[in-house]
């Protein structure tokens, strides 16, 4: 296996409420994405994707303590300095946010946008900058870049800003994308327009891509490795071919049980009962446990490892069992 | 032309008629005080004591005052020292507190806390009084004057500055930049103090009112601007004049005051974004109503997250 370009180990992240107590966000987080590889982070909100990709780029939130390692092609990047930091969020990764509208600067005009960090930190001269920039929205499928780069936020759609987002990434050219459910904020069609270019453009430059998102099928479609996130830990840790015929852990199967399914019809969708905690919530057993159909008593007491299972890793102290169980009775 | 239309349009819509209104007058005032050696009917300091106290005529539109000096030639070079005093103390205050401001919001913590409470402490001392301090301490002068306002109107703009700029902080397209690898110095002036510029040049406009009349109550004290130079606050001092019944020589410099004051007070507002009050705009038809609702509605460009 060659080197991983990411590599998280044991990432926590603490953080200090106001009335003096610490809340866990994020519970021992391991992960590595290998260079050109493809990995989903999937969950609810409040299971810690985000604050996975925000402790990724050091974009933690005031009081923040994090420990563990975060490791980008073997320098730590918890450790760097303000200048090593600052060349690795330019050079090295690139963000897509959720909300685009929200990501840009209103009152600059997307050329602006665009070049500023070509022109500031690269020393591209600003004709230059304009034209490649103009070229890189080409390439995401926007008709008339020219004229594009002289409007301003505002004047386009949701879909085009994110798409412009995309461009701004790729125009720097970095090795990893973090991808912090991109498509969320856009509507169904625009949303596979969006998902295409952003693996194609991934698959062309070989760049590693986090694709954040609580979409479990649109992760296994652009993925080839998926981890499942419920309350700031990893449950589940899959290649995304098996996942959906073997899911192990029990919060997956109530995610892949809950999809409406084009075979049968009119049929009631399972839902997950109860509402999904975050990390601090959770008691000294399982965090899934007080939702599982499986949960037994110990299950709420002591608190399982992430094992490997099947083809992957699976933090379930009743895996065999369940695992048993269904393949009995689909036999 | 277009774009001379279009500019026009542009303030026409920022400032509304009121602003408008101040606005020229501020420009005459303005073009009046660059201009007054051409402008100017009489060398303002040409004194000629068999005109002492004239009234206005054909030779002295506004009249003259006790030692024959050309009242109107006066007032017009007076808009100098009048305008160059308090665009100074602004000057000096944006100068300094800006950037305090900008350190206060972007780093938040301790930082904000020593930085804020530094302001309210200045804050809570009189301009006036500072100055007076000063002027005891360097002798009276426009320099002293302006120095010890300056400091004192710090406060003034940077709390505003920092209020809005702490807003901006917390907006996502700042992470966004941040993790494009901008360091702190790119995004606070070339993004946030762009975005919060109708915020800080309002707020600039009516201090600039306001160090206006306080220079002019320390050149009526004398401690400012010192006579023979023209200066509205000198003139409006003029007791002599008063007592002797020629009222105009101390209504023309004080109304001058006023009518600037207000004047940038009005411009001021509109810029940061405040509508005008309800007895200021046209009557409309009902219809009008609902299309002025959601005008209000409209958050100006500096407060937009």
């Amino acid at each position: 296996m060659t080197a991983p370009l990411l590599e998280l180990a044991g990432l926590t992240v603490d953080i200090t409420t106001e009335d003096g107590g610490t809340r866990t966000l994020l519970d021992g987080i391991d992960l590595s994405l290998a260079p050109g590889e493809a990995l989903g982070l999937v969950g609810e909100s409040g299971s810690g994707k985000s604050m996975t990709m925000r402790a990724v780029t050091r974009l933690l939130p005031r009081g923040a303590a994090v420990s563990g390692a975060v490791r980008y092609d073997g320098a730590e990047v918890l450790a760097m300095d303000a200048g090593a930091l600052r060349r690795y969020r330019d050079r090295e990764v690139g963000l897509v946010f959720q909300d685009p509208r929200a990501h840009v600067n209103p009152t600059r005009r997307i050329g602006a946008f665009l070049i500023e960090a070509l022109v500031r930190n690269r020393g591209v001269g600003k004709r230059e900058a304009l034209a490649r920039a103009a070229a890189v929205l080409a390439e995401v499928g926007i008709d008339d870049p020219q004229r594009r780069l002289r409007q301003y936020p505002h004047e386009v759609s949701g879909g085009m800003l994110q798409r412009v987002m995309i461009a701004s990434v790729l125009l720097a050219e970095p090795r990893l994308i973090l991808a912090d459910e991109p498509t969320t904020a856009l509507d169904v069609t625009i949303q596979r327009e969006v998902v295409g270019i952003l693996d194609r453009l991934r698959r062309e430059r070989g760049m590693g891509m986090v694709f954040i998102t609580h979409d479990l099928d649109l992760a296994l479609a652009v993925c080839g490795r998926v981890a499942v996130m419920y309350a700031g830990r990893i449950v589940e840790l899959r290649s995304a071919d098996t996942l959906h015929e073997r899911a192990a852990h029990p919060y997956t199967l109530g995610l892949l049980g809950s999809r409406p399914s084009i075979d049968e019809r009119a049929q009631r969708l399972t839902a997950i009962p109860g509402r999904p905690v975050s990390a601090f919530e959770s008691g000294p057993g399982c965090a899934f446990a007080p939702r599982c159909g499986f949960a037994t008593a110990q299950c709420e007491t002591t608190p399982p490892a992430l094992a490997e299972f099947d083809d992957g890793l699976v933090r379930c102290s009743r895996v065999e069992e369940i695992h048993a169980a269904r393949t009995e009775a689909t036999a | 032309m277009n774009r001379t239309k279009k500019l026009w349009q542009r303030a026409n819509t920022t400032l509304g008629r009121s602003g408008m209104l101040a606005g020229g007058f501020l420009l005459v005032v303005l073009l009046a005080a660059v201009l007054a050696p051409l402008v100017a009917p009489a060398d303002p300091n040409q004194s000629s004591l068999l005109d002492s106290y004239a009234g206005p005529s054909g030779a002295h539109l506004l009249g003259a005052d006790g030692i024959g000096r050309d009242l109107l030639s006066r007032l017009i070079f007076g808009a100098r020292t009048s305008l160059l005093g308090p665009a100074l103390v602004v000057g000096v205050s944006l100068l300094l507190g800006i950037p305090l401001a900008l350190l206060a919001s972007w780093y938040g913590g301790w930082v904000d806390g020593v930085i804020a409470r530094v302001f309210d402490l200045v804050y809570a001392l009189p301009g006036l009084l500072l100055a007076v301090l000063t002027v005891a301490l360097f002798g009276p002068g426009l320099t002293p004057a302006v120095v010890a306002l300056s400091i004192a109107y710090i406060p003034f703009l940077a709390r505003i500055v920092r209020a809005a700029a702490r807003q901006q902080r917390v907006s996502p397209y700042v992470d966004a930049l941040a993790v494009q690898g901008f360091g702190v110095l790119r995004i606070t002036v070339r993004h946030i103090l762009r975005n919060i510029v109708p915020v800080v040049v309002g707020q600039a406009a009516i201090a600039f009112g306001y160090a206006l009349l306080d220079l002019a109550s320390l050149s009526y004290l004398g401690l400012a601007v010192q006579a023979p130079t023209p200066d509205w606050g000198v003139m409006v001092s003029d007791s002599d004049a008063l007592l002797k019944g020629y009222w105009l020589q101390v209504l023309a410099p004080g109304v001058l005051i006023v009518l600037t004051v207000l004047a940038l007070t009005v411009v001021g507002a509109r810029i940061s974004g405040e509508k005008p009050p309800g007895y200021l705009r046209r009557r409309r038809p009902a219809g009008a109503a609902l299309k002025d609702r959601a005008e209000n509605d409209r958050t100006p460009v500096g407060a937009a997250a």
